[in-house]
């Protein structure tokens, strides 16, 4: 007789002396220790994950900044430095946007206009064009001001407006931003910001009494990025403190439920007001750093793959998680930049479709034998198709890299390709992965092989013949992943649904 | 004099009357119960003595002052709370920070202890949950959670919409012995219900509201006798 079975009899003698044991499922006490559940993973990676959750939020930023901070020493290229002054702009843009969709709960899609309103209010008072020359310390709170005070009129129609509704109003005014950008060479038959020619030959930033040239013999200026990193770690540190205090908190009970902030007495008007601004001085202040650097300042800079470039970095890392959000920003900066190369990028693919089938099969013989048969399917398709007519198997792979060899002998790459194949492959492709989860059993494993190859197929011969959509399909396609996998995003708070 | 005075209330979604002269009074240190069906207005008046919307002609009085056209945020600070229908809690947000954004107009945070301490000393389990989010409550601890942030408002007057709905039968009495014991307190109460057996048992004196007029008006005692009222609720 085992244990269990002992406690039972001893209970069935003595009536309620086991209740210690009892199941504790459908008890409050099941309910109230779901966080500690939750929380707490065992084994060695749990305990590790546990000693990282106490490390405190400062360290992570100091540790962060710092190195970012030493980046350039390891990286002598002005390439990876100039990517990574890109990185802190996107950063600073994904911050700003937290703001007002993670923590004010309003989808504000007129956010990227608010980066524009400080690029073009820089360039206007550091430039040639009206022979002002402000100094910075004057010129980016300038334009951190006129931002702010844009968000607020932008949000003044706005405040009793929500969802979708608030949506299509910023939309509008994003819309409005790029019409009179664009026509900004003709207002009232004055040439007030260039137009579609831009704004050119605007300062760089000059602190105190000294200026930051952009380059050195054509080789971007490092100090750019110390002065983004500079103010990446006070923004942060600001609306940090912003989040902390009574109005932080009364933004997340207004994202929860605006009826019952209402009800506790919170200005809702305001405080949706104050989240509009706060987002678009951040958007602002970021403007002047890009402006100053490229010396110039064009509408197209501001256009709506920016905006979702924003949206995906937001959503990705965990809407109103700042740590979360940077991250998110970080890994689609530099996602975007290795996809642009593509050798670089076959190393990115390959390895992602590998991990991703190890995740999903674990180490089985379910996972051998569909690596075996992809390996095998290849091979022989690669043997039949080359015997059949050599052209089919000529090609040599986009891009160079260790991988492209290896990828020439394994999928088949025509010389040239039909024009028609493209198009049927990556249709039979999407087909292919709809049917598999539709299947189960042998039938998905089955079908699981064919589909791996068919996927390496229309990588090598469609999607790196161009780069530039394939960026986005990527970025898509991962979105979708981990919107599936994980709906809060890699840092976000999980929604908690009251019933 | 009372705390709270309706007269004449007229209120209108677009073209439809909705509240047609309602008139309403709650004494200092009074409880009062408003009774009604589905669609009777019953949450129209709470949101019009809240100001969430605004009546047409008519006046709402609070302790002693007009406040027909002023915001929600000014009346909760001279001393309104309200206990939302379906309680209405910030889920993501723990009970702490859920009992801190009822103190929201507290704005120095003065007192706050002996605030938490009143709203710990009545309900001992939103003490144990205090650092739980307030999604993962159960219902009953839910509706302790949403009267505690009410209270740390420090109220005059506690408005209550439907605290029975969504509870087992046995929760409603535990709730219904709380809103007493919040009563007891010193605090005037509108509670605004369908249950009107349950209500009526509690209050000093009921309204019966009934598409949108008030169509009874007496001590909850004469109410519970009311030949009409029993016919129509308590189904005897």
């Amino acid at each position: 007789m085992d244990d269990r079975t002992g406690d039972s009899a001893f209970e069935q003698a003595v009536p309620g002396a086991g209740t210690t044991a009892a199941p504790r499922i459908g008890k409050d006490e099941w309910v109230a220790s779901v966080g500690g559940r939750r929380a707490g993973r065992g084994g060695p990676l749990g305990a590790i994950e546990q000693r990282l959750r106490r490390v405190p939020w400062w360290a992570w930023l100091a540790l962060f900044v710092a190195l970012a901070a030493l980046l350039p020493v390891g990286f002598e290229s002005g390439y990876v430095r100039r990517i990574a002054f890109d990185t802190v702009i996107y950063m600073l843009l994904a911050l700003g946007l937290n703001v007002v969709v993670g923590w004010g709960g309003l989808l504000d899609l007129g956010y990227v206009a608010f980066f524009g309103v400080g690029a073009y209010s820089y360039a206007v008072v550091s430039s040639d064009k009206f022979d002002l020359h402000l100094p910075a310390l004057l010129s980016i709170p300038l334009a951190c001001v006129v931002g702010g005070l844009v968000g607020l009129l932008v949000g003044l129609p706005s405040r009793r407006l929500v969802g979708d509704y608030l949506a299509i109003v910023t939309l509008f005014f994003f819309q409005i931003f790029l019409t009179v950008s664009n026509n900004s060479d003709n207002i009232g038959g004055r040439d007030l910001a260039g137009g579609p020619n831009g704004l050119i030959n605007i300062d760089p930033l000059g602190l105190f009494g000294r200026e930051l040239r952009v380059s050195t013999d054509g080789i971007f200026n490092v100090a750019y990025l110390y002065v983004a990193l500079v103010f990446f770690a006070l923004v942060y540190l600001a609306l940090r403190f912003a989040n902390e205090s009574r109005t932080g908190r009364a933004w997340r009970s207004l994202r929860e439920d605006p009826l019952a902030a209402e009800m506790m007495g919170m200005p809702v008007s305001r405080l949706k007001l104050m989240a509009f601004a706060f987002g678009a001085a951040v958007a602002a202040l970021t403007g002047t750093f890009v402006t100053a650097l490229n010396a110039s300042v064009f509408p197209q800079t501001f256009e709506f793959p920016l905006l979702i470039t924003l949206y995906t970095m937001v959503i990705l890392g965990g809407a109103g998680s700042q740590a979360g959000v940077v991250i998110g920003a970080v890994a689609i900066s530099v996602l975007l930049e290795v996809l642009r190369e593509p050798g670089d990028a076959r190393y990115l693919f390959y390895a992602v479709v590998l991990l991703g089938i190890v995740a999903a099969m674990r180490l089985s013989t379910r996972l051998a034998v569909v690596l075996g048969g992809t390996l095998a399917l290849g091979f022989v398709a690669h043997a039949v198709a080359g015997r059949v007519d050599e052209d089919w198997t000529a090609g040599a792979g986009t891009g160079g890299g260790g991988l492209a060899a290896w990828a020439a002998d394994w999928v088949i790459v025509p010389e040239r390709l039909a024009g028609w194949i493209a198009p049927v492959s990556y249709i039979a492709l999407i087909a292919a992965v709809l049917a598999l989860t539709l299947a189960s059993g042998w039938t998905r494993l089955a079908l699981l092989v064919p589909t791996l190859y068919l996927a390496a197929f229309v990588w090598e011969n469609v999607m790196l013949v161009k780069p530039e959509p394939t960026r986005f399909v990527i970025l898509g396609a991962m979105l979708v992943a981990v919107m599936v996998a994980r709906p809060e995003g890699i840092l976000g708070e999980k929604r908690v649904e009251i019933i | 004099m009372s705390l709270l005075e309706l007269s004449g209330i007229n209120t209108y979604y677009g073209l439809i009357h909705i509240l047609q002269d309602v008139n309403i009074e709650v004494g200092e240190g009074e409880l009062v119960a408003l009774l009604g069906g589905n669609a009777s207005g019953k949450s129209t008046t709470l949101k019009t003595i809240l100001g969430i919307v605004r009546p047409k002609t008519g006046t709402v009085r609070f302790a002693g002052e007009d406040v027909t056209n002023r915001k929600t945020s000014h009346r909760i600070g001279r001393g309104m709370a309200i206990v939302p229908e379906n309680r209405r809690l910030f889920g993501p947000m723990t009970v702490l920070e859920n009992l801190e954004m009822g103190a929201y107009l507290n704005r120095e945070g003065k007192g706050r202890k002996e605030d938490f301490d009143r709203v710990y000393t009545l309900f001992p389990r939103v003490h144990e949950r205090r650092s739980q989010l307030a999604g993962t409550l159960s219902g009953g601890e839910q509706q302790m959670v949403a009267m505690g942030r009410a209270l740390m408002a420090r109220p005059k007057l506690l408005l209550m919409d439907e605290p029975s709905m969504g509870l087992a039968p046995v929760l409603v009495e535990r709730s219904f012995e709380i809103i007493k014991q919040v009563h007891e307190a010193g605090v005037a109460m509108l509670v605004v219900e369908q249950n009107a057996n349950v209500s009526l048992s509690i209050a000093d004196r009921g309204y019966v509201l009934q598409t949108g007029r008030i169509v009874l008006a007496d001590k909850a005692s004469a109410l519970l006798e009311n030949e009409g009222l029993r016919k129509a609720y308590l189904g005897r």
